[in-house]
């Protein structure tokens, strides 16, 4: 991101040119907004001025109904990707490294994968309820397993045969093999994968939310467009977007950080 | 993956495993039949009966009704993305300081779930027709295409740029000759993802708001509890999800086929 300190001439740390430039676009945009609502050149009711839905976002900060949200949101994100990786990491890694049990569910998961996870809203719906944990962590479960599925497949199939022959060499151990060698490197492929699946998770939490009403950040943002309180709900999109980028910067910080010595902080396409 | 071991072994190995891929999926889809026809489940009704209501729903005016609404829309988001992606992506691949100032925004709105702008669009698109879900569709699905397609004009090589500039290529040959081909394969990886997400993001805006398409009848399906006509929509969406993926792929393989070549690896 922009706006990392670097040492200055003098050891003071001084914000990158891209800072400021990317400040000068945010508030460029913003004044533009602003000044479109106040002029009237597009309806007020429906686009508020933005020192309204500030204000707006202000006042719900101060209120528990917003936190409570932002709670039950997270709650939904963290339970269904915890979910999804407690089965995904070990499932990956042994259909990569086994190839018998690869080709045994090889079709069930070419079957699985294309179905787009919204699909099944409604069967989540029918079996656990409409405002129910469980209905959330199914959903998100299902949509966020796929990515750390394959990420894990890959990184266990990209040990380096040569390491892993020198590993034989010095006398280590099945066990001492998978631990020091397989685990760490399926690791960095695994960090990504539960990246991925953190936004999709997040989009498969919020469209719960959205679509059948339980609690949540979804829900406050189609309850406040329904009641037609425009600020509001424009306040609680502006949420879930900090939200959305808060949780995608602490897992690029953490992953950067676990995995600085492994060469797949690599390129990768970018989801 | 190769299975190790001398030619005798490898191919009863091989049989074995082709074996296990046909009889695994076989087993698992007869033990839902058996347990389905036994259990006379409310929530899973038989395969057969799914199967029944998938050829009366699809093969009817249902598919001129709900399928070709929904295909209609995602082929117009879709084709909205990779305009858009790829235009603005070189524009900002190219332009530093405009990539920079947009920057922060772009960040924002990536990490935005797209769903969140559904109220917001059907203020402002209204909630019948189909340019709410079009723009659904664009705002949420264009960001892996623009995203990869600046960091593809960001990697063409200098050197290259350099000698086109020298034998006094001008700058719109050099963006289709040089930019456009170097940048290639990124954008079409970046394509592939978006794909998968406006499908997604289809259903949720026919889910939401719409009185007809795919999505919308699988919900409405749910709440009139008619199962097996769920499922069938759920079966549906599978196959849409799985089609456009293969058609995905293989043209993705004729565009690609001279990167590939020059690599002399396969993708």
């Amino acid at each position: 991101m922009a706006g990392v300190a670097r040492a200055g001439r003098r050891g003071i740390p001084v914000l990158r040119s891209s800072f400021w430039v990317g400040l000068a676009g945010v508030l460029v945009v913003l004044i533009v907004l602003e000044g479109v609502a106040r002029l009237e050149l597009l309806s007020s009711t429906w686009f508020p001025p933005v020192t309204v839905v500030f204000e707006t976002l202000g006042d719900l900060l101060g209120t528990t109904e917003l936190w409570a949200n932002v709670g039950w949101t997270l709650q939904g994100w963290g339970a269904g990707l915890a979910l999804a990786a407690a089965l995904a990491i070990p499932i990956g890694m042994l259909i990569g490294s086994f190839e018998p049990a690869y080709r045994a569910v090889r079709v069930v998961i070419e079957f699985l994968r294309p179905i787009p996870s919204v699909a099944l809203i409604p069967a989540a719906v029918l079996l656990f309820g409409t405002n129910s944990l469980s209905m959330k962590v199914f959903l998100v479960a299902f949509a966020a397993f796929w990515p750390i599925l394959f990420q894990a497949l890959y990184g266990v199939q990209d040990v380096s045969p040569g390491v892993k022959e020198s590993a034989r060499a010095y006398g280590l151990g099945p066990g001492a093999r998978f631990v020091r060698i397989v685990l760490p490197s399926t690791l960095a492929y695994v960090a990504t994968g539960v990246r991925i699946s953190s936004a999709i998770a997040l989009i498969l939490t919020v469209t719960a939310e959205l679509v059948v009403g339980a609690d949540g950040l979804g829900r406050a943002i189609i309850v406040a467009q329904t009641s037609v309180q425009i600020p509001a709900m424009y306040a609680y999109i502006a949420v879930t977007g900090a939200l959305g980028w808060a949780l995608n910067a602490a897992f690029q910080a953490g992953e950067a950080r676990l995995l600085h010595w492994h060469p797949a902080q690599r390129e990768e396409v970018r989801a | 993956m190769t299975a190790g071991g001398g030619a005798v072994r490898g191919r009863t190995y091989q049989a074995l495993l082709l074996a296990l891929e046909i009889t695994v999926p076989a087993l698992l889809l007869v033990a839902y039949a058996i347990w389905a026809a036994a259990a006379e489940s409310f929530y899973f009704p038989p395969l057969g009966e799914i199967g029944e209501r998938f050829a009366e729903l699809w093969f009817a005016e249902r598919l001129t009704d709900d399928v070709l609404p929904s295909l209609r829309r995602l082929a117009m988001g879709y084709l909205l993305c990779v305009v858009v992606g790829i235009g603005a992506g070189l524009v900002l691949g190219a332009f530093r300081l405009v990539q920079q100032a947009v920057q922060p925004f772009a960040e924002f709105l990536r990490a935005l779930p797209a769903v969140a702008l559904i109220p917001f669009g059907i203020l402002v698109f209204g909630a019948r027709g189909d340019s709410m879900k079009i723009f659904i569709i664009l705002v949420g699905a264009v960001w892996p295409i623009l995203l990869n397609t600046i960091d593809g004009v960001r990697g063409v090589d200098r050197g290259l740029l350099e000698m086109a500039r020298a034998y006094s290529v001008g700058r719109w040959g050099r963006i289709r000759d040089v930019v456009i081909p170097a940048a290639l394969p990124r954008m079409v990886a970046g394509m592939r993802t978006s794909l998968s997400i406006a499908i997604i993001l289809m259903v949720v805006s026919e889910m939401v708001a719409s009185s007809n398409g795919v999505g919308y009848f699988v919900l409405e399906s749910q709440r009139r509890f008619a199962i097996a006509d769920m499922w069938a929509g759920i079966v549906l969406l599978g196959i849409i999800g799985y089609l456009a993926n293969l058609l995905f792929v293989q043209t993705e393989r004729r565009i690609l086929r001279w990167h590939r070549e020059s690599k002399g690896a396969s993708l």
